[in-house]
């Protein structure tokens, strides 16, 4: 079985068709985490047993000729930061190290109901706080491309697990880029859809109104699979959106994008970026002119102050969001105290990491009395400028396009002694939060070290079905090998 | 040197519902610990909240009944501390947008009436509750109170006195009770009340540094540490330069009856308030906001109005008729079934309100007082008889007839019958007729008690008194 160039569909013709049998699949796609994934590092929990118990459960169905779900038999990964319910859900956090839900999230029940099977729980930055993946409170996540550099983050372990060909499809979530980023240093496809697209319920916050939960995948439309299985309203979350915006979107997705209008973001193609991507994503872009779209260059001036307005709103929510970590309840409870003063002082110093420790300062510093109409409330006005320009953007395209990262896959430990540099990992992606529109990143090719590099696609709300059909027909037309060759020592 | 008092007050009030504020467990009292909790009211990793739209709804029934304005738009934000009792160590709360402003309460305290005016009323999520045991050395926490709607409302500083505190506390414990917003029982913590105080010399316009007093646990409560503590800063501004009042918050120590500094401005908390991002704005539609106004019941003071007029009762009367909904509502049930307003009134002021004081709710049917006050009427028994037959109401099924029967309390009213028992007494009691005789009316009660006596009360004093007085 050639699991890494497995797509969903091949997995659901294979098992229909009695090629091979669910149990079968999924030993042969442990028998390759269990190779490679010493090395790479993609998964902090594995659910092995459970999965080949699910499996049979799947083959017995197909056995009796019973209704399959959307993605029966399936293989999937999970982010460390969404609630399965007696599965550990760490957060990839000392703090919640020994940390078991009693209930599963929203994207997890529908997921299970669908007929997945989950493998696993992957590795993330430590509250998904990160770009690297190096902040996880375990081990450190490494780049299928090249195991010396980073895959990215925070959905590092995600990107990784799908790159490596662990799982044909991952879940990660997304609050500044942390799919798509990951997705860019990985070679994979990943979107981060529209805020309220994907019900929120179970997924561990970080920034409760940038957040949002969304699939990675080898290919565009097995990431276009992915977001249909867990898209919908969610009378758990009220943020989530009506069911009338769920669309189906394999139905357009190979309808051609013949007279769509694609804008070019000037600022986002600056003199900072790095001249590889630069001239990939221009090749990418005369590509999409050939396919006839009408490309043309404008300016959305946001990608600087969008970036500190970023920083100050997630931080602000986060420091809200991770107060609930006392030891008091669950998770990490220091070993010796006198009071509760202590007692939480203590949790929290010893069980936070750094990054997570500088988000919840520089959170509490911004809504305090005194700095909060400096900091939180300006942030909150260039917001709404950010979700105006954008707006003002679709009235004339219908997508965006730019470059995923500024900055290929880079080593590990190079950036983690400058915060501030590794913030500025985020500056083409935290935008799209911001206005909570859905953007897509898709391998577009390589640097001559033979590192992904990716291509973002953004479209208006709700308008996932145009950055699909867009990104599968780049896609076709590239037609760029992203199964990456792992040259990995097997002990 | 005269002295003015300031207090503001701030109640908490539990909302009347089924369910939590943003979850479906049960708001129910009284429950095992932590039986009635899930994900989202003890705060799990991941868990969101939904807004249960009746909490909205009887914010908009407190504020129409308390005569806000209802704002339209709403939205909720967080506020930020630290505290075991508070899962998510955040409160999701109002800030700067309340759902209802500007509202006002008549009150009356010694025949002076006066309006308390309303800064706000918003609405909020309940916290948990600490339970210290005896000589352990742990604190439990039970978190079936966390997530349980509350109100808070906030006066404007327009109370003058202790006294006028309690006043505003009742007045508005019996609107909230009468428009079935809340059960407003302080005992079991369903209503809630933090005071500010500041006193200042008659005739100034600055207001002083005040003190907010936390912990009071029934109106008298209220009435003591406001006394105390007013007591208190008047005595720190007598003793002149060198003692101050200092801003802090104090709580009240019932046992030993003064209040003592719970924390200090310089320890005051931080909220870092700001816009809940897992809630969407609350919009209220105009059309809700007519029918719960239209659907609101009388509120005491009309119907205190309606009743002095209607059941021709002095204003004393009914203030304490209509204090609890339930007596009010208990009354007019009497009152149409018997026709006699004046007399029902009086068996529950006197009776049933005493019987209240024993079992905490009213355990004579309406429809068996009423009978009663009619045999009364007709003379059948004797007032005092009455009150024994209305004991034995109070603890059996028993009809009024039946008891009547079986106690054998009928009156005896019949003159020929009494005559006998008349004369047989004055015969028995020459000294006290010769006594009445020479001018000791007071010898004519006695008379009647020894008649009543002989007659094991059964005799109707009316006719008795005829006779007796015939006869003498």
């Amino acid at each position: 079985m050639n699991l890494e160039r497995f797509t969903i569909d091949s997995i659901k013709q294979g098992l229909m068709s009695k090629q091979f049998s669910d149990v079968e699949l999924l030993t042969e796609y442990f028998k390759r985490i269990n190779k490679y994934d010493m090395h790479i590092k993609s998964f902090i929990t594995l659910c092995e047993e459970e999965s080949l118990k699910k499996a049979k459960e799947v083959d017995e169905k197909i056995a009796k000729g019973e209704k399959l779900g959307f993605l029966e038999g399936v293989p999937v990964s999970i982010k460390d930061n969404i609630c399965t319910n007696t599965i550990k859900t760490t957060c990839a956090s000392k703090m919640l190290n020994d940390f078991i839900p009693p209930y599963d999230a929203s994207v997890v029940k529908k997921l299970k109901e669908s007929g997945a099977v989950i493998v696993g729980k992957t590795n993330m930055d430590e509250f998904a706080m990160g770009s690297s993946t190096e902040n996880s409170s375990f081990f450190k996540t490494k780049n299928p491309w090249d195991i010396d550099r980073v895959p990215g983050g925070s959905s590092g372990g995600a990107a990784s697990s799908t790159a490596a060909g662990f799982v044909p499809l991952a879940y990660g979530s997304d609050t500044g880029g942390s799919i798509r980023q990951p997705a860019s240093f990985c070679g994979v496809v990943g979107i981060k859809p529209t805020y309220g697209l994907v019900s929120r319920y179970g997924l561990i916050a970080f920034g409760s109104s940038l957040d949002q939960i969304g699939p990675l995948a080898g290919t565009v439309k097995d990431c276009a699979l992915g977001l249909e299985a867990v898209q919908g309203s969610d009378t758990k979350d009220s943020t989530s959106i009506k069911e009338e915006y769920c669309i189906n979107y394999l139905n357009t997705i190979e309808d051609g994008i013949k007279g769509l209008k694609i804008g070019i973001p000037k600022e986002f193609l600056s003199e900072d970026l790095n001249k590889e991507i630069k001239s990939k994503v221009s090749e990418s872009i005369k590509a999409l002119e050939k396919l006839g779209v009408e490309i043309e260059e404008f300016s959305l001036p946001i990608t600087e102050t969008g970036l500190s307005a970023y920083y100050i709103v997630s931080s602000a929510e986060a420091s809200s969001n991770l107060g609930r970590y006392d030891g008091v309840r669950y998770g990490y409870r220091t070993d010796k105290f006198e009071d509760y003063k202590e007692l939480i002082l203590k949790t929290r110093t010893e069980g936070f990491g750094d990054e997570a420790k500088r988000r919840i300062m520089i959170g509490t510093y911004v809504l305090s009395s005194g700095y909060y109409d400096a900091y939180y409330k300006k942030a909150m006005i260039y917001r709404q400028k950010v979700k105006k320009l954008f707006k003002d953007a679709f009235s004339k395209y219908d997508v965006i396009v730019s470059p995923t990262s500024p900055i290929l896959p880079f080593k590990i430990g190079e950036k983690t002694n400058n915060p501030l540099d590794m913030y500025l990992a985020d500056t083409l992606t935290v935008n799209v939060n911001l206005a909570g529109i859905p953007a897509l990143s898709m391998p577009c090719g390589f640097s001559k070290s033979k590192l992904p590099i990716g291509i973002q696609f953004m479209a208006d709300h709700f308008n996932e079905e145009k950055i699909f059909r867009t990104a599968y027909t780049l896609e076709q037309e590239l037609k760029v090998d992203n199964v990456p060759q792992m040259k990995l020592e097997v002990k | 040197m005269n002295y003015e008092t300031i207090i503001g007050l701030e109640i908490h009030v539990e909302l009347n519902t089924k369910s939590k504020i943003f979850c479906s467990c049960s708001t129910g009292f009284g429950a095992q610990p932590n039986k009635n909790t899930c994900p989202v009211c003890t705060g799990l990793p991941g868990a969101l909240p939904v807004l249960n739209k009746e909490v909205v709804n009887l914010a908009v029934r407190a504020g129409t009944a308390l005569n806000c304005d209802i704002n339209l738009i709403n939205k909720t934000d967080r506020k930020n501390y630290f505290y075991p009792d508070l899962p998510k160590a955040y409160q999701i709360s109002q800030f700067d947008i309340p759902i209802c402003s500007n509202g006002h309460i008549d009150i009356e305290v010694e025949k002076e009436k006066k309006r308390v005016n309303l800064t706000r009323i918003h609405i909020e999520e309940d916290a948990g509750k600490l339970v210290h045991l005896e000589d352990e050395e742990v604190t439990l926490i039970d978190y079936n109170r966390a997530g349980v709607p509350l109100v808070e409302i906030v006066s404007e500083p327009d109370i003058r006195s202790a006294e006028e505190a309690v006043s505003f506390l009742k007045t508005l414990r019996s609107i909230l009770v009468y428009s079935q917003i809340s059960d407003c029982r302080m005992d079991q913590g369903s209503m809630r009340c933090d005071a500010n105080i500041s006193v200042r010399e008659l005739g100034n316009k600055k207001l002083n540094t005040k003190v907010e007093i936390k912990n009071m646990n029934s109106f008298k409560e209220v009435y003591k540490a406001l006394k105390k503590e007013e007591k208190r800063q008047i005595e720190l501004y007598s003793y002149g330069e060198g003692y101050k009042v200092v801003q802090e918050t104090r709580r009240w120590d019932s046992s030993k009856g003064r209040t003592i500094t719970m924390r200090t401005k310089e320890d005051a908390h931080d909220y870092r308030y700001f816009p809940e991002p897992d809630l969407p704005p609350v919009i209220i539609q105009e059309s809700v906001v007519k029918n719960i106004k239209s659907s609101l019941p009388e509120l005491p003071k009309e119907k205190k109005e309606r009743m002095i007029k209607e059941y021709n009762l002095t204003e004393k009367e009914v203030n304490i008729i209509i204090e609890e909904k339930e007596i009010a509502d208990y009354y007019e049930e009497v009152v149409k079934k018997c026709g006699e307003p004046k007399e029902a009134a009086n068996w529950i002021i006197t009776e049933i309100l005493r019987l209240l004081k024993i079992s905490d709710k009213i355990t004579v049917k309406a429809s068996y007082l009423s009978d009663l006050i009619k045999e009364v009427k007709k003379g059948t028994i004797s007032n005092t008889a009455a009150k024994s037959v209305l004991e034995e109401l109070a603890v059996s099924d028993k009809t009024v007839q039946q008891i009547i029967e079986e106690k054998g309390l009928r009156q005896i009213s019949n003159a020929n019958e009494l005559e006998d028992v008349v004369e047989k007494i004055l015969f028995d009691n020459k000294q006290a007729v010769e006594d009445y005789k020479t001018g000791k009316k007071r010898s004519f009660g006695f008379l009647m008690g020894q008649i009543m006596k002989e007659t094991k009360g059964k005799a109707n004093p009316v006719v008795v008194k005829e006779l007796l007085t015939n006869k003498l």
